[in-house]
């Protein structure tokens, strides 16, 4: 467990208080799913994000709900991508820009790049496991001369519910970065690989001492990828799950979020597998 | 006024005793303390020391709470009630913030926390530990509650150490009572025996001492046979607990047991209902409700309390993730006395009986953690076993 | 019995991964009348309801399994590559294709004769056992797999 020392600083300000931002632009991603980019709209703003944290983000008069950061960048802007699977992600995915949305956080550890260093890497996202990776994404392409190998594993449902579609095209040009994307059925239009993303782990590429695996997905897809990962070799202490979880406060307060031990919020949601491994091999922990 | 010390000790004889209360709201404070109501001893705002529960006691066991009179007029013949501290502190139901739509935005304003000074008067030694308890969980991580700091921060806290114990009560066992070792600014100790009623009364912090201060007449020297009686009680209080919570290696315990057979037996008596949880002294748990007005420009932001046995309390994308009853059982129960440990450096429970007494189907946390430290290890594919 | 064995595709086979650690002898018995075959893109390696009267190992490229339905009759279920297997039909009775297996990139296969696999395996026991020990953990990956995508689908 991290120290209270270790935990990033919280929005100073009243906890629970959201800050008002900005729509500036909205792209539809899938049927039901929207990445907005938001921007501070008074002379208030969160605090610097991590790749792997969160926010709450707030829609006026409906309710909150924790998104996952899927960018964050120096002038405040904000990215986050969001499914429609209540009424306040509804909302969120009904915005248009000039829209206003409340936001509070950063919250939460994410992943842990800077003990990552030095190593390969290997991320494998699930469906809309992939937006709070893609900040990870793009931290190992600005510092990619300090990791080794990066290959990423992305599987989806579909080939409709890729998420970041053209943005992914531009990575599989890269050179520095194998890619695999997989999908769990398709039809005749869709040329790539079909199958759930652990059939892809065997073809990965990756020597297990020197290789840390970040897992973002359905909590079943992560469960199911680590456990591949380990029977090849990979230690549990070099696998990271991010959790999710009901979540109403986002500082430990509500209780919500419990894990076992872990407040998903404030302990997670990145968490370390073999900490982990017991309670996700067990049903409604 | 006359200086008192901290580590004083007094005598209060039960004629002056509504000195005491009269230095209280004189003081400032706004006394909280035991009273009857609707059958039941409950804390509430007290006029005057009339107020007590003078001469009632209660008898408690398993899903079972009834008041009885006493056959003499002490004032705090009772252990505890179903209400704890925590509501004071914790509302049931709080206001965070309204929000009011403008032009391009919003304006949020946070909710003040205003209030006079509270008197707790009347906590039990558990109620004390519970207190703890609760400031860690509000005040201990990087971010404090408003609501619950501003509240604390105005509290004064007169203990009264046990002089009987309840059916249900196992304080011993969690090392919380009934004796009162910290966290209080006066303790008193009620003496019906060996002379007139009174009451020994210890200064415990320099708040305490101010308040003292103001009665100086009210006060007696207190000799040493009044501390050993003090003690004497304290001691045949303990000796005679309703219950025992054997505590050795519990985290550890439980964290082995997840998938015990135990967790099916519990569920199929388990109602789900949450009085368990209302009543438990550090609960915590709550939800988050918007609360808009009808012409959508304000908004406020309530809390309130929630509890882990409800079914909506883990939903996540339509889903609940505890859906069995046995599962928000073992939840609760984990993490209570098991999991709250290295939340928090403590364990959740501290032994006051409520949660055993306030069930309606007489669930008994310490029998359920008997049976399970009874044969360790047992498996049941139904209680959540590998997948 | 070896004349008709061709000895390229001999040699392919016993590269292949599913063939790692088994008896030459029994490699070069199974690999009577097998032939090495290429597919073009959307050219079929099987189709649903033929007789599956043969057992490919993927050399090259990728191949689709396709399952039909009504509201979407070209549902492509699984993909197979390189160093991987296609097939189990020709081991279970009746014989038949239960899917359309399509190229979706150029393909080179070993195709092993089911006839003479049958026969073999029924023939040398020790061989069979052997054989469906390795078999069964194809089966039951897709089997796995196959769960894991019911379980996803219900993740959310």
């Amino acid at each position: 467990m991290l120290t209270d020392a270790d935990r990033p600083a919280p929005t100073p300000g009243h906890p629970f208080a959201p800050v008002p931002y900005r729509v500036r632009a909205v792209a539809t991603e899938t049927p039901d799913t929207t990445t907005i980019v938001i921007e501070p709209w008074g002379t208030r703003r969160i605090g610097r994000t991590q790749p792997g944290q969160f926010v709450m983000l707030y829609a006026f008069g409906i309710g909150e709900s924790p998104i996952g950061v899927a960018g964050g960048h120096p002038d405040g802007q904000l990215v986050h991508t969001v499914r429609n699977a209540g009424k306040v992600t509804g909302a969120l995915g009904r915005l248009t820009p000039g829209d206003t949305v409340g936001v509070r956080g950063p919250y939460g550890h994410g992943w842990p790049i800077g003990e990552a260093k030095g190593r390969d890497i290997l991320i494998v996202a699930g469906g809309l496991g992939l937006p709070p990776l893609r900040p990870l994404v793009y931290e190992l392409f600005a510092r990619r001369e300090s990791y080794g190998r990066v290959e990423i594993i992305y599987g989806a449902r579909t080939p409709k519910d890729l998420v970041y579609y053209d943005e992914i095209q531009t990575w599989r040009r890269r050179n520095d970065l194998r890619l695999q994307v997989t999908v769990d059925a398709a039809g005749r239009e869709w040329y790539g690989d079909v199958g759930v993303v652990t059939t892809r782990i065997p073809d990965a590429r990756f020597e297990t001492g020197r290789t840390t695996a970040f897992l973002c997905g359905p909590e079943i897809m992560m469960r199911m990828t680590a456990q591949a990962l380990v029977a090849r070799g990979l230690a549990p202490e070099a696998i990271w799950v991010s959790m999710e979880r009901n979540m109403k406060c986002a500082v430990g307060f509500c209780g919500h979020c419990q894990f076992g031990p872990s407040f998903v919020c404030r302990d997670g949601p990145v968490l370390r597998y073999d900490r982990v491994q017991h309670l996700l091999s067990l049903r409604e922990v | 006024m006359v200086r008192a010390e901290v580590g004083d000790r007094r005598i209060l004889s039960r004629s002056a005793f509504p000195e005491l209360f009269h230095a209280l709201t004189e003081a400032g404070y706004q006394v909280i303390g035991p009273t009857v109501r609707d059958g039941a001893i409950v804390y509430d705002r007290l006029r005057s020391v009339a107020d007590l529960p003078e001469g009632w006691t209660d008898r408690q066991g398993a899903g079972q709470y009834r008041l009885e009179r006493r056959n003499d007029a002490a004032l705090f013949g009772y252990t505890v009630g179903p209400a704890s501290w925590k509501k004071f502190l914790f509302p049931a139901r709080e206001r965070l913030w309204t929000a009011t739509k403008e032009e391009g935005g919003f304006s949020v304003r946070a909710e003040p926390v205003e209030g006079p000074p509270l008197a707790f008067f009347g906590m039990r030694a558990c109620e004390l530990a519970a207190l703890g308890v609760t400031d860690r969980v509000f005040q201990g991580g990087p971010v404090a509650d408003p609501g619950y700091s501003a509240r604390r921060a105005r509290v004064l806290r007169i203990a009264v150490q046990c002089g009987q114990s309840g059916g249900t009560c196992f304080c011993v066992s969690m090392g919380t009572g009934p004796g009162v070792r910290a966290g209080a600014d006066l303790v008193l100790t009620e003496i019906l025996t060996h002379g007139p009623h009174r009451f020994l009364l210890e200064v415990a912090s320099e708040a305490g001492a101010a308040v003292v201060g103001r009665i100086p007449s009210a006060l007696a020297a207190a000799g040493a046979e009044d501390t050993e009686r003090a003690e004497a009680i304290v001691a045949a209080t303990a000796a005679s607990m309703g219950r025992t919570m054997p505590t050795e290696g519990l985290p550890e315990l439980l964290r082995g047991n997840l998938a015990h057979p135990r967790w099916e037996d519990v569920a199929r008596r388990c109602l789900s209902c949450t009085n368990c949880t209302m009543v438990c002294p550090t609960c915590f748990c709550s939800s988050h409700e918007e609360v808009p007005d009808l012409d959508g420009r304000t908004v406020e932001r309530w809390r309130h309390w929630d509890s882990c046995f409800n079914l909506a309390f883990t939903e996540l994308h339509g889903q609940s993730v505890r859906k069995s009853g046995l599962s928000r059982y073992r939840q609760w129960l984990t993490h209570k006395l098991g999991t709250w440990h290295e939340q928090f450096g403590t364990s959740g429970c501290v032994g006051c009986g409520r949660c055993i007494t306030w069930c309606p189907v007489g669930i008994d946390l310490t029998a359920e953690v008997a049976a399970i430290r009874a044969t360790p290890g047992a498996v049941t594919p139904k209680a959540g076993g590998k997948t | 019995m070896s004349q008709e064995t061709d000895p390229k595709v001999v040699d392919a086979v016993r590269a292949h991964p599913f063939f790692h650690g088994f008896d030459p002898a029994f490699v070069h018995e199974v690999c009577q009348h097998a032939r090495e075959v290429r597919f073009e893109p959307d050219e079929l390696l099987a189709k649903e309801g033929a007789p599956a009267d043969v057992f490919y190992l993927i050399l090259e490229g990728k191949v689709a399994l396709e399952a039909g339905a009504a509201d979407n009759p070209h549902l492509t279920v699984q993909t197979v590559g390189r160093d991987e297997v296609l097939g189990w039909s020709w081991l279970v009775a009746p014989h038949r294709w239960r899917f359309d297996a399509r190229a979706t990139k150029p393909v080179r296969a070993a195709a092993l004769s089911a006839e003479v696999l049958r026969r073999t395996l029924a023939s040398h026991p020790t061989w069979g056992y052997q054989f469906l020990i390795r078999f069964m953990p194809v089966l039951a990956e897709r089997l796995e797999n196959t769960r894991i995508q019911l379980l996803d689908l219900h993740a959310h």
